[in-house]
């Protein structure tokens, strides 16, 4: 019992401490409420953070199409077969449809259906059929995402310039790279809710954020053009057993692209296997990992923008454009050839050993003759020439819209005396892009208007509905009118009764300047083909420029290039409504 | 306290149903939120979802059935077991050192005849008989400062072999809260309490105040660096915050009515063992706000009960028995929601009746026993 006198306080203890206690259960109460109403958005939404994983869906890249609506970069839906191991419930069943269905070995597959990850992948890149068939078996933890796969309908087609896209599906090379913000579109993704290691929470759902498709790009190219150019390209490859030949053919009105082709092209399907002809050169069975990549840098470098040489006399257009400007130079000036010239002490030789002797300045272009242009670049000064260079564009690059693009490997001013000069007019001692020579050969014929070369003329969502319409900048006079048509008659001359009378075609007026040059060093026996020809003469609607390097055997540019450009526009200025059919 | 005239028929003596309904009704509440809690994890790590459904079912039915004994049994009946117990505690503390079970980096259990026993849980009870015998033994001794003393060191040995032994410094702070009370109550003074009381918060404030100082140089110990979790969890979201945090974000998840029981996203491995010491903060997630008001509800129901019987125990001996249980299960509740809420530093502290664990309910139902024996002998008549 408890003694009375000890009852009193003891009773007022016991009831103290359970109030004590009471209170601060009421206080942790509070705290829980700050906790839970004050505090709860911001704790819920870290929770939400740490629960919820995202994963992304690939958007649609845009379509490339040619000037005719063709498409000649597409997509291919491709799916990706993974297992979730917590969901399967037949293992084996899952097992056995895998391995018929993907044509995968059983170890393989078990290996992967008994693994314990959140997710794990079987197969990437399998067909939409076999994904699809996957899918109606309708197996509990087996997971069929789509996804899409650059698809090339053209193969090798245009592949230096259209170029191809990697495992995220990002441009590479090419077309593919500099139109990038446009065809990549935006990625959606998948929310879901995972447990601590990542296992998905089934009953929590999935919340999707959908993706944005890509644009699609239209370009000047045409297929039909490329694909002859093509065919004319590879033609000479195999004749002539050249290391390779390139063709650009453009509209020199607006610097529009119809084709620009560089053989051997190769595989955008599959754009990491080296080509044949590659293949065959690097015969060693085992290349390193960097000598791979080296190889195929090389096959996917685009000679046309890429690489630099030393044009010759196709520059004698820059060169007689710059005569007639600065008024060194008239069509009737006369000179006389004994088959050299002498610049300090430095006997220059013309092709033609005997020399030209005596002809006016038209003639000594359609001859070609070197000791002439030598004597026009004297003439017009080493500060005036160079200051032509620069005025027709020669000296800044001309911003095609490709990847790459090389500068032009030029003197320094101050280092150039008559020598140098000397040479320079007739194309030697520097180097161009073939799109640089293209270009300018445009502007000098096109009436004076230094234009941008391009591809992308315009952007649209997949409907067709125009997004925007693609601008290039555009130089006007660097020439006058008059140089320029004068230019046109001179250049015509060439092709009907000068040195590039191979690419004549009757009924046709056309325009054009052969090149030979022998690559560095001199002596090599090496040679650079070339000839750019426009047409019709008088209202160039077309020009194109065909470049063949390392030639055996014929290596006169008037002899194997010049026919190329002349089957080329047979077969091309009909289609393009420039010449019938007919005549 | 009104005299109540005895109904005709009716029992002359006492049975505390209400307690009885408490306690079955939190056991029940427990063994729910056991399964809600782990079930995901255990279908994951032994595949079986009610792996620690079964043990703790196991552990509550032989806890029950020792309840039903013990408060069959007359409590003077263990008054001449005090000092055997005192010493058994000890010496089942010091058998860990050699035979002891490791769990989660602590040697804290030992397994006998396949039961896993934890002896800071034995200790428990046996300092509430030990003191509750001391006290009475002592009279107005009780009064002197050197009665005082001896009642406030005596439980010190064990305090500290659980402290150092198992290193399991909350049943530490547990044993040494349930004597301080047992004498708070016991002793007619309360100067010294409130003395006592203002000391320790001051300790506590001056430790806080040099560990935050410190944090800029280094040499913090572990338990420093709780201290600065404590302070903000969110900067040490990756070390000593991380369980904090995670029951931070359960907590604050369920809102007011909470996600629903089951629905829990935190118990998926986010909080790891979260039936163990953090499962109220899973309460809170799958129940809300009404929830864990109710759970905090009924343990002061639960403390209201023991307070009455307390109080109306027909001797000291019984009522310090009880104020002893008292004392254990509010000082576990106060401080597992303090430390679930990040209301002070981290320390492992379980809820008692829900939390998983076969020791502590094994033990809090011989305690409860205890009381219904000491509720048994109150005489209707004189209440």
């Amino acid at each position: 019992m408890l003694i009375t006198s000890n009852r009193t306080y003891i009773r007022k203890k016991i009831v103290t401490v359970f109030v004590l206690c009471s209170v601060l259960m009421v206080a942790l109460f509070g705290r829980l409420v700050y906790l839970m109403i004050w505090r709860s958005e911001h704790y819920s939404g870290l929770a939400t953070q740490l629960h919820e994983r995202e994963r992304s869906i690939k958007a649609a890249r845009g379509r490339i199409l040619d000037i005719n609506g063709t498409v000649i970069a597409d997509n291919r839906t491709v799916c990706t077969v993974s297992v979730i191991h917590n969901q399967i419930e037949e293992p084996e069943e899952v097992i056995s449809v895998l391995v018929k269905e993907l044509d995968l070995s059983e170890e393989y597959v078990r290996k992967r259906v008994e693994k314990y990850s959140s997710i794990e992948r079987i197969k990437s890149n399998v067909d939409k059929e076999t994904g699809d068939r996957i899918r109606e078996y309708d197996l509990a933890g087996v997971k069929v995402d789509e996804d899409y796969k650059r698809y090339y309908p053209y193969d090798s087609l245009g592949s230096k310039m259209l170029g191809f896209t990697g495992a995220d599906n990002q441009g590479i090379i090419g077309l593919e790279v500099i139109y990038e913000e446009y065809l990549a579109g935006k990625a959606g993704t998948i929310l879901t809710v995972t447990d601590a290691r990542g296992v998905e929470v089934d009953e929590a759902g999935e919340s999707r954020i959908e993706p944005i498709d890509g644009l699609d790009l239209h370009l000047s190219m045409d297929v039909n053009i490329q694909s002859y150019a093509t065919q004319l390209a590879y033609q000479a490859l195999e004749t002539k057993e050249a290391e390779s030949v390139s063709i650009i053919v453009m509209d020199p009105r607006d610097g529009e692209l119809l084709a620009m082709v560089n053989v051997p092209e190769f595989d955008l399907n599959n754009p990491y296997e080296l080509s044949q002809t590659i293949a065959d050169e690097t015969e060693n069975e085992t290349m390193t990992q960097e000598q791979l990549q080296d190889a195929l840098n090389q096959m996917w470098r685009n000679g046309c923008i890429n690489d630099t040489y030393e044009p010759g006399s196709t520059f004698k257009i820059i060169t007689a454009a710059a005569g007639l400007e600065s008024g060194a130079v008239t069509t009737g000036s006369t000179f006389h050839c004994p088959g050299y010239v002498v610049v300090e002490n430095r006997r220059i030789r013309c092709h033609k050993a005997g020399g030209h002797g005596s002809q006016d300045f038209i003639h000594a272009t359609m001859n070609s003759c070197n000791p002439v242009f030598v004597t026009v670049g004297l003439r017009i000064g080493i500060d005036n020439y160079y200051n032509y260079f620069k005025q027709f564009g020669l000296l800044k690059k001309t911003g095609v819209d490709l990847p790459g693009e090389a500068a032009t490997i030029m003197h320094k001013k101050e280092n150039i005396e008559s020598v140098e000069l000397a040479t320079m007019s007739f194309g030697q001692s520097f180097q161009i892009t073939p799109i640089q020579l293209i270009t300018t050969a445009s502007s000098i014929i096109n009436g004076g208007n230094r234009i941008t070369p391009h591809f992308g003329v315009k952007v649209t969502d997949k409907e067709g509905n125009l997004v925007e319409e693609l601008e290039y900048p555009v130089e006007r006079g660097v020439v006058s009118q008059e140089t320029s048509a004068t230019m046109r008659e001179i250049l015509e001359m060439v092709v009907s009764e000068g040195g590039g009378k191979n690419a004549a075609i009757e009924g046709v007026r056309i325009g054009g300047k052969t090149a030979t040059s022998e690559t560095l060093p001199r002596g090599s026996g090496v040679y650079i083909s070339s000839f750019v020809g426009f047409a019709p003469a008088d209202d160039p609607q077309v020009i194109a420029l065909a470049i063949i390097n390392h030639p055996k055997g014929q290596y006169y540019g008037g002899v194997i290039a010049a026919p190329i450009i002349r089957q080329l526009f047979e077969n091309i200025l009909p289609y393009l409504g420039i010449m019938d059919y007919n005549i | 306290m009104a005299l109540k005239k005895k109904k005709r028929g009716q029992s002359e003596y006492f049975f505390d149903y209400s307690l009885l309904f408490i306690v079955l009704f939190l056991l029940g509440f427990g063994l729910v939120m056991i399964y809600s809690t782990s079930s995901y994890e255990a279908a994951q790590e032994y595949g079986s979802s009610t792996y620690f459904l079964q043990k703790q079912l196991f552990a509550t039915i032989l806890g029950l059935i020792m309840m039903i004994v013990v408060a069959n049994i007359p409590y003077r009946f263990w008054e001449k077991f005090a000092l055997v117990g005192y010493m058994a505690a000890m010496v089942l503390i010091l058998l860990i050192i050699p035979f002891g079970k490791e769990a989660n980096g602590a040697k804290r259990w030992l397994i006998i005849a396949g039961i896993s026993l934890q002896p800071a849980e034995v200790a428990k009870l046996c300092m509430i008989l030990f003191l509750a015998v001391v006290v009475c033994k002592m009279g107005k001794g009780i009064r002197t400062t050197k009665g005082f003393l001896l009642v406030l060191l005596m439980p010190l040995p064990v305090v500290l072999m659980v402290w150092k032994i198992t290193s399991n410094m909350s049943s530490a702070i547990i044993i040494m809260g349930i004597a301080i009370l047992m004498l708070f109550v016991a002793s007619p003074d309360y100067k010294k309490f409130i003395i006592m009381a203002l000391g320790v918060i001051a300790a506590a404030a001056v430790v806080v105040f040099v560990i935050v100082n410190m944090a800029n140089g280094d040499g913090l110990d572990f338990r420093g660096e709780r201290i600065l979790a404590w302070l903000d969890p969110e900067a040490y979201a990756d070390g000593k915050g991380f369980q904090t945090l995670q029951a931070l974000y359960a907590i604050g998840s369920g809102g007011i009515w909470g996600k629903g029981l089951g629905q829990s996203m935190q118990k998926l491995g986010f909080i790891p063992e979260a039936q163990n010491d953090m499962i109220f903060s899973i309460i809170c997630e799958e129940l809300g706000l009404f929830g864990a008001v109710a759970i905090i509800l009924m343990f002061i129901m639960l403390i209201w009960r023991l307070m009455v019987i307390a109080n109306n125990a027909p001797d000291l001996f019984g009522a310090l028995l009880v104020v002893g249980v008292l004392g254990h299960i509010a000082i576990q509740v106060i401080l597992n929601i303090a430390v679930v809420t990040n209301t002070i530093p981290n320390t492992g502290i379980s809820l008692p009746f829900i939390s998983y664990g076969g020791s502590s309910v094994m033990f809090l139902l011989i305690e409860i026993g205890l009381v219904l024996n000491v509720a048994k002998r109150i005489q209707l008549k004189e209440m």
